[in-house]
């Protein structure tokens, strides 16, 4: 197990190196000199000057790449261009705003998802069934801008009962924090909450009709324990897997509902970023999600190995 | 410069204003009764951006500047009507030539660290202005040779040739005083840590979420500041930020959507200002600038006027500002004293527009249009197209990510190109850099010699109607040869509580803290 953990942790290096390379090139490849966007309206070629030489902008882009993968494995990764704050400074005080979102959203979508996902199931072709269903849809298609300005008129402006936007840490005043987290969170978990219900009802029929539930049945068992024990246990693998790769979809997501409720967060520390070519930002910020990622999908694996006993012989 | 403001409850009732003098009463008794200890009175406002570096030296946005009108005293201020007043300075002269500057500085100020302000403290930051590696202000006082105490309260400027529009530079950044002390201490990391001698210090910053100012007890002028603590929220988005507003998590907002101009006005409980800014919209045109120059609008001021011409400037407000800013053909808006009257916003016309163009050979003209790309811009853009299409241009519109835009302007990758410039309060600030040979902006690379002469000359003059002259001439001069086309002047847009008193709506666009107050 452990070899296992190592060897896939090793496989990761890699993997970061080549993502930091392309995103590196890519970034170069954009139009726009970050330069002229730092050097003010005025644009005094002293400054221009003075900014391409701090930034070693002159440098041929090979060795600027080796110069910031030297300052990496040093554990510098560098400094904004717009703000003159140290990169992980800036990651440290962002990454636990948007974990706060993605925690949320998560923990909204299971709920939503997959109790609506085994409903569905069990209520297979009847008038429940098609109203989780019609739910589903919906929340797969309604946009998320769209959804979150309504739920902001709606909830803040007319309502009046939660904050429109804004961002308060969770261990200063965690009632405050959730209460400005709640809508952003739901907004980001809609999509999710409805791939999650659409595959735990797709799981779940496939399972229900296995020969184990029939035997359960058979014994006497109460529909609830069939389905619960017998048929959740099972059904619930492949959802797991699901909810490691979708934790991606949800760090893209946050990109969106973090922009729409100002949350200061990862999402919007990289789209800025970006905007403002702040290229060791970005970099620095692709550097971490990648790895974030790397380490889901590693979780989810070592989880269904733990779930699943016939995973372990073959490792 | 225009000014409108829209109180929803000034159409109150008798009945009303007698139930208002109730509530009054009741209000003063409760006040009475629970006034210790007093609520701290705390402003809440929206920005458009996050600032950059809290560092008025090494700055540039726009954001940034309505945080320092809060945290930074500057060396002179402006008015509404952009007359300049004492702010740290007390009183200045020019020489005759515009040439030296001498300043009386006000005594009594200290820094929010508590060093006093005096002249040494003046030459200090201009010194670092000019020197620090990261200054943007450099060009702005390029004019400066040297700066000297020539007594403890008074500093003199010796220009290497005379500028008149030094003055105007000092209402800004460039005149901003910071605490010698604190930026010896921290070097060019000043702005993570803010020290100035403003009504407002520094109490901390996250960044793309929150700058907190509170009430500087010490200030000079600290009886007219009713605002304890000043929080500046960037929500980039116009209608969350507006949410925000009607919600009360913000009272403030600047750079209102002029689509949402009309709801705010009709809005109970909310105040609307605007003011018609100091900066303008315009196409430029690629006249000399690499081998895209060499086209037939390049090469032929005739083509330039007919696409002038064949622009209803009036209905692109309209239609797509809701009339909220100003139509306009120079590089001031109408309501500037700067601006020249011989030469009105020109009415469209499409036939002079057509007999132009024929005169210069051409029944049709294909013309590619560089545009920002926003839905603003864009939609500016497409009514710009299709009123010129009738005048014979077919425009080809190219959305451009801003900081590529600005890139390829310098580049010389464009034909037309639209963009704003912010504005600057002397008149030189929006011509002398654009059109004049070797001027820094010039990316269209306009180049006459009588330009030049007079826009140099407006330098040498500190009495306005003498520049006046020199500024009528070289506009009456662009609206001929036509490098840039001026098509309006953007408003500065604020929405508010109606408890906010005393804000006083200025064309730079500026939220400046003295006077206001928050009603209870």
């Amino acid at each position: 197990m452990y070899a296992y953990i190592a060897k896939r942790l090793l496989v990761a290096i890699p993997t970061l190196l080549i993502i930091s390379i392309f995103v590196f090139l890519l970034q170069k490849l954009l139009p726009g000199d970050p330069v002229l966007a730092m050097a003010g309206e005025e644009r005094d070629p002293e400054v221009i000057a003075y900014l391409r030489e701090q930034y070693r902008l002159n440098d041929p882009v090979v060795y600027q790449y080796f110069y910031w993968l030297g300052d990496v494995l040093r554990g510098d990764l560098g400094t904004s261009l717009r703000t003159n704050q140290p990169v992980t400074e800036l990651i440290l005080q962002k990454l636990p705003v948007t974990i706060q979102l993605a925690v949320m959203a998560m923990i909204f979508a299971v709920l939503i998802g997959i109790p609506a996902g085994i409903l569905a199931a069990v209520h297979k072709n009847t008038a429940l069934d098609y109203l989780a269903n019609l739910v589903a849809l919906s929340g797969l298609s309604i946009p998320n801008f769209w959804l979150g300005i309504m739920l902001i008129l709606l909830v803040s402006v007319h309502l009046g009962w939660l904050p429109a936007s804004g961002y308060y840490p969770f261990f200063v005043d965690p009632l405050r924090s959730l209460k400005t987290m709640v809508m952003p969170a739901f907004v980001l978990s809609t999509p999710l909450a409805a791939m999650l219900m659409r595959h735990t009802r797709s799981s779940m029929l496939g399972v229900l009709r296995a020969d184990y539930i029939r035997t359960a049945r058979a014994k006497g068992l109460s529909e609830r324990t069939v389905v619960i024990e017998h048929g959740l246990r099972n059904g619930l693998l492949p959802i797991i897997t699901l909810s490691a790769l979708l934790f991606g979809d949800l760090l893209a997501g946050a990109v969106l509902t973090e922009q729409i409720f100002t949350i200061p967060g990862f999402g919007k520390l990289i789209v800025d970023a970006v905007f403002n070519r702040d290229y060791a930002v970005v970099q620095g910020v692709v550097l971490c999600t990648a790895a974030a990622f790397i380490l889901m999908n590693l979780l989810a694996d070592i989880l269904y190995v733990l779930l699943n006993p016939r995973m372990r012989a073959s490792l | 410069m225009e000014r409108k403001t829209i109180n929803n409850n000034q159409a109150m009732t008798e009945g009303g204003n007698s139930m208002k003098k109730l509530t009054c009463i009741g209000g003063a008794l409760t006040g009475v009764l629970f006034s210790f200890p007093i609520m701290a009175a705390e402003l809440r406002i929206g920005l458009q951006d996050d600032p950059d570096v809290l560092d008025p030296h090494q700055s540039r946005t726009f954001v940034g500047r309505i945080v320092y009108a809060g945290l930074c005293d500057k060396l002179v201020d402006i008015t509404p009507e952009l007359e300049i007043v004492p702010q740290l300075a007390t009183d200045w002269e020019w020489s005759d030539d515009a040439s030296q500057l001498v300043m009386d500085l006000r005594e009594g100020v200290v820094f929010h660290d508590g060093t006093p302000f005096d002249a040494q403290a003046v030459v200090a930051n201009i010194e670092r202005a000019m020197t620090l590696p990261e200054s943007r202000r450099r060009s702005e006082l390029a004019s400066v040779d040297t700066v000297e105490a020539t007594g403890d309260y008074q500093v003199t400027f010796t220009l290497t040739s005379p500028d008149a529009s030094l003055l105007a530079q000092l209402t800004d950044r460039a005149g901003m005083m910071l605490s010698p002390e604190a930026f010896e201490e921290m070097g060019a990391n000043f702005g993570s840590n803010p020290v100035c001698s403003g009504p407002m210090r520094f109490v901390e910053r996250v960044q793309q979420d929150r700058i907190v100012l509170e009430k500087f007890e010490d200030y000079w002028n600290a009886e007219n500041i009713f605002i304890d603590r000043v929080t500046y929220l960037p929500i980039p988005d116009a209608t969350v930020r507006l949410a925000n507003l009607r919600s009360g998590d913000i009272n403030m907002l600047e750079r209102l959507a002029a689509s949402d101009a009309t709801a705010v006005q009709n809005a109970a409980n909310l105040t609307y200002e605007e003011v018609v800014g100091l900066g303008y919209q315009a196409l430029y045109v690629n006249i000399d600038n690499g081998p895209r120059a060499d086209n037939p609008m390049g090469n032929d001021n005739r083509l330039r006027q007919a696409f002038s011409l064949a622009i209803d400037r009036d209905a692109i407000n309209q239609v797509v500002f809701e009339g909220t800013q100003s139509p306009g053909n120079q590089p001031f808006p109408p309501s500037s004293p700067w601006y020249n009257a011989d030469i009105p916003v020109p009415e469209r016309d499409v036939e002079a527009a057509r007999a132009l163009m024929q005169e210069a050979g051409f029944e049709r003209l294909e013309v590619e249009l560089q545009v920002g790309n926003n839905p603003v811009q864009m939609q500016m853009m497409q009514v710009v197209q299709s009123m010129v299409a009738e005048a014979g241009f077919d425009v080809r519109l190219q959305a451009t990510e801003y900081t590529t835009l600005l890139s390829e302007q310098t580049a010389g990758n464009f034909q037309l190109s639209r963009s704003d410039w912010s504005g600057r309060i002397d008149p030189d600030g929006n011509l002398h850099q654009f059109v004049t040979c070797e001027g820094g902006i010039n990316d269209v690379r306009y180049c006459n010699p009588e330009v030049d002469a007079l826009l140099d000359e407006a330098r040498t003059f500190t009495e306005p109607s003498a520049r006046k002259e020199r500024y009528d001439a070289a506009t009456q001069i662009l609206q001929d040869d036509m490098p840039v086309i001026y098509l309006g002047h953007q408003s500065y847009i604020w929405a508010m509580d109606e408890a906010i008193e005393g804000f006083v709506p200025s064309p730079d666009g500026m939220i400046r803290l003295t006077g206001m107050q928050i009603a209870e």
